[in-house]
């Protein structure tokens, strides 16, 4: 074992030394130092299990993952909150997934639809209260295509048939009426509730969309979910190659796209945490291979761009090398531009699902290193791909506690920290620069050819802005 | 004011029990209320002489929310001046039973429905203490003292013990306190013995053992208490003894539930599981 990596070891150590003895125990396998080689038998960490009470994750819950990160980006249709008005109110929109179209009209992304639970919901069963609101959705917004019913935690209590409703509803209106059981008492995270959401994807919708004709170009983009405009930037780039995106799944979505990427040849997935599932059973049932690809940054955009067309014949390897050459030198110039600013700079990472090791490559560009990433949710298939592509002695985390994130800033002092709402302030307060790397801090979108120039410009933003100095620091 | 709760396996006759025993103890001179805590809402049909019309719960959806109601739509009065109240619930396999009883004592303490010169609130609750909301009548500043209606049946016992649970949970934080076990009659085997060795096992006491009499049945089918509809029969007697005994009690303990493996030697030691063996 390097020296690096016992190093790392120490401190972690040295951070875990303030837990009690059993958190102390239970927490230091969820924290590692990384060896990219994976010799290492103790640089591997312990994923997706349950949260230590007391110690303050940042983790959400399964109707976070079903419906603010799956279900909630799909425009045309209605994404009911069914229970009491909170949960549907804390997480109205949170995401800013982008989608054409007139909102209260034809689309519906931006509104907050709740079933508004009363004393006498939970009493007498809240399955009544929802066929009402199920009717007045269908009166008041005649064009969704659909409705999605997001169970909050009262209704798994109580015991609602909201399956019977939505059969019965569903064969009335004649449209998808989608019964999600995403209670959040489900599950260790927010995990869960994606794979719930995908499943009820596979149920109601799959294979049921209307294609007039495919190509052998069709792709479909999966697990994109258009924040800030994501799902645009990669899309345009897939269609310079020459490639069809018949499906763009969540973000920016229709009920009929979720219905017809099973007519893709090839699927495109980009959050790999939150699609798989869908991915390996459209594998299985419907034969289409799947690839994952990162739209991060130059380096792995030139690499997936490549990889994606390898699964087409020479018209489309020919079109993205010439779509790379030409987006090269727009590329070149902005890291002419930003890499002086932005070399050796140390970042630290803590995200959801898929950025803790997706951005990495677009730091790397930048000159920025990152010192230590971790996931809220990950799974030990996430972190067995991160590994790799982080520095020997870097710190992985999962789960990570406020207090286990505030001591490596402390000790590690990175430039800056990339991570969510939860910890944004926390850092203001200690005077770290920070990006909050959930929501692209408004900005976005970071995806793509379109995205690096954004996130390029937001990074330097972000760790040369004047204002950190003007913080009185306590580090 | 005493606050006492009411529990038993379903179909044990808590119901009529508490009825016959409030009715006694009004004739005795104290001031009484019969809360049912039960979605069927037949909990004070022998004091009204009707199912209770008007529950906390139904008038509450009915109308919106409990901040809709008043107590006295919702506070009726029977037999005897005693007051009646039902929390009212949904129809089985449907909503929260259990968070329309929390609701509805809520609602019926915040709105002093218990009024200063109430001598006793009986709390009728539903089967066993299978969720929160039906151990609601024995938590904190709630009912300081049980009775569990139980017979000589196996089932009825293994509630009883079960229950005894509950309250050991909530003798600690709340200081809810077991005062005896009512033995209903079901006419099996040496069922006195039985009860009083369950009551000993359980560190209480048998505080009464309730002869079966189809006197109880003849008046409820009349709607009334074997009390009101014939107050010189003998069973009448057995309940005015039973409510002078819980007027008198003092004797409330911490029960000491027992183990499935006790209660199942319990019944052999009476010979009941032998008896039934020799008979197959």
């Amino acid at each position: 074992m390097s020296t690096i990596i016992k190093d790392t070891q120490k401190m972690i150590e040295e951070v875990l030394d303030a837990y009690p003895e059993k958190a102390k125990k239970e927490r230091a396998k969820h924290l590692a130092a990384n060896d990219p080689t994976g010799q290492c038998s103790t640089c591997k960490v312990k994923a997706n299990t349950k949260s230590r009470p007391g110690v303050m994750t940042v983790r959400g819950c399964a109707y976070a993952g079903a419906k603010g990160v799956v279900w909630g980006p799909v425009k045309d249709q209605i994404t009911v909150s069914h229970g009491p008005v909170g949960c549907g109110q804390y997480s109205w929109w949170a995401r800013r997934n982008y989608y054409n179209g007139i909102t209260g009209v034809d689309t519906f992304g931006t509104m907050h639809i709740t079933t508004d639970f009363q004393e006498k919901d939970i009493v007498y069963g809240g399955d009544k209260g929802l066929d009402a609101a199920l009717h007045e959705l269908k009166e008041l917004f005649p064009l969704a295509k659909g409705i999605g019913i997001l169970s909050e935690c009262p209704v798994g209590l109580i015991g609602d048939d909201i399956e019977a409703v939505s059969k019965r509803v569903a064969k009335e209106f004649r449209i998808p009426i989608v019964p999600v059981r995403c209670e959040g008492f489900r599950g260790v995270s927010q995990s869960l509730g994606h794979h719930i959401a995908n499943d009820t994807i596979r149920d109601y919708v799959l294979g049921k969309g209307t294609l007039e004709e495919t190509t052998p170009y069709d792709v479909a983009l999966i697990g994109d979910y258009n924040i800030g405009g994501d799902a645009w930037a990669s899309r345009k780039m897939l269609e310079e190659m020459g490639l069809r995106v018949i499906a763009q799944w969540t973000g920016d979505a229709s009920v009929n796209e979720l219905g017809i990427a099973t007519r893709a040849k090839l699927n495109l997935i980009h959050c790999y945490r939150s699609m798989n599932y869908i991915c390996r059973h459209m594998e299985e049932e419907y034969g289409i291979p799947w690839t994952e690809f990162n739209f991060f940054g130059p380096t792995k955009i030139y690499e997936s761009i490549r990889k994606i067309a390898s699964h087409f014949d020479d018209t489309i390897k020919e079109k993205a090398e010439k779509m790379i050459e030409k987006y090269k030198p727009v590329m070149d110039a902005v890291v002419e531009h930003y890499k002086p600013r932005l070399q050796g700079k140390k970042v630290m990472l803590y995200v959801g699902g898929l950025r803790p090791r997706h951005t990495v490559g677009a730091y790397e560009d930048l000159g920025m290193e990152i010192i230590a990433s971790g996931y809220e949710f990950g799974h030990n298939d996430d972190y067995n791909r991160t590994y790799p592509v982080m520095k020997e002695g870097a710190v992985i985390m999962d789960d990570a506690t406020l207090y286990e994130l505030e001591e490596f800033t402390r000790r590690m002092k990175p430039d800056m920290v990339g991570s969510g709402i939860k910890e944004k302030y926390s850092y203001h307060k200690m005077g770290v620069p920070f990006r909050q790397m959930h929501s692209w801090d408004y900005s976005g979108p970071y995806h793509g050819f379109d995205g690096f120039p954004v996130f390029a410009r937001d990074m330097d933003m972000t760790v040369n802005s004047p204002t950190w100095n003007l913080i009185r620091r306590k580090r | 004011m005493r606050q006492i709760a009411v529990y038993g396996k379903g179909g044990i006759g808590k119901s009529t029990t508490t009825q016959n025993t409030v009715a006694g103890l009004s004739q005795a001179g104290y001031k009484c209320m019969i809360v049912g805590c039960d979605p069927k809402a037949d909990a004070t049909r022998l004091i009204l002489h009707a199912k209770a019309q008007t529950t906390v719960m139904d008038l509450a959806r009915e109308r919106g929310s409990v901040e809709d109601l008043e107590v006295g739509v919702v506070l009726l009065t029977g037999f005897n001046g005693i007051r009646c109240a039902e929390s009212g619930g949904p129809e089985p396999g449907v909503g929260c039973a259990g968070r329309g009883v929390i609701t509805a004592i809520n609602f019926l303490e915040e709105n002093g429905a218990y009024d200063a010169d109430t001598d006793f609130v009986f709390y009728d609750v539903l089967g066993d203490v299978v969720c929160g909301g039906f151990a609601m009548p024995m938590r904190e500043g709630k009912a300081k003292e049980i009775y569990i209606v139980t017979s000589g049946e196996m089932m009825a016992m293994y509630a009883a013990n079960n229950i005894s649970r509950g309250i050991l949970k909530y003798a600690h934080s709340g200081g809810v306190r077991l005062g005896g076990l009512i033995c209903n009659s079901r006419k099996t085997d040496k069922e006195y013995e039985l009860i009083s060795e369950l009551a000993k096992k359980l560190g209480t006491q048998l505080i009464h053992f309730v002869p079966r009499d189809n006197q109880v049945q003849r008046a409820e089918l009349r709607r009334m208490t074997v009390i009101e509809y014939s107050p010189e029969h003998p069973q009448a007697d057995e309940y005015r003894m039973l409510a002078k005994k819980i007027a008198d009690n003092r004797d409330l303990v911490i029960p000491t539930p027992i183990s499935m493996d006790e209660l199942e030697e319990l019944l052999m030691d009476f010979g009941i599981m032998e008896n039934e063996e020799a008979a197959a």
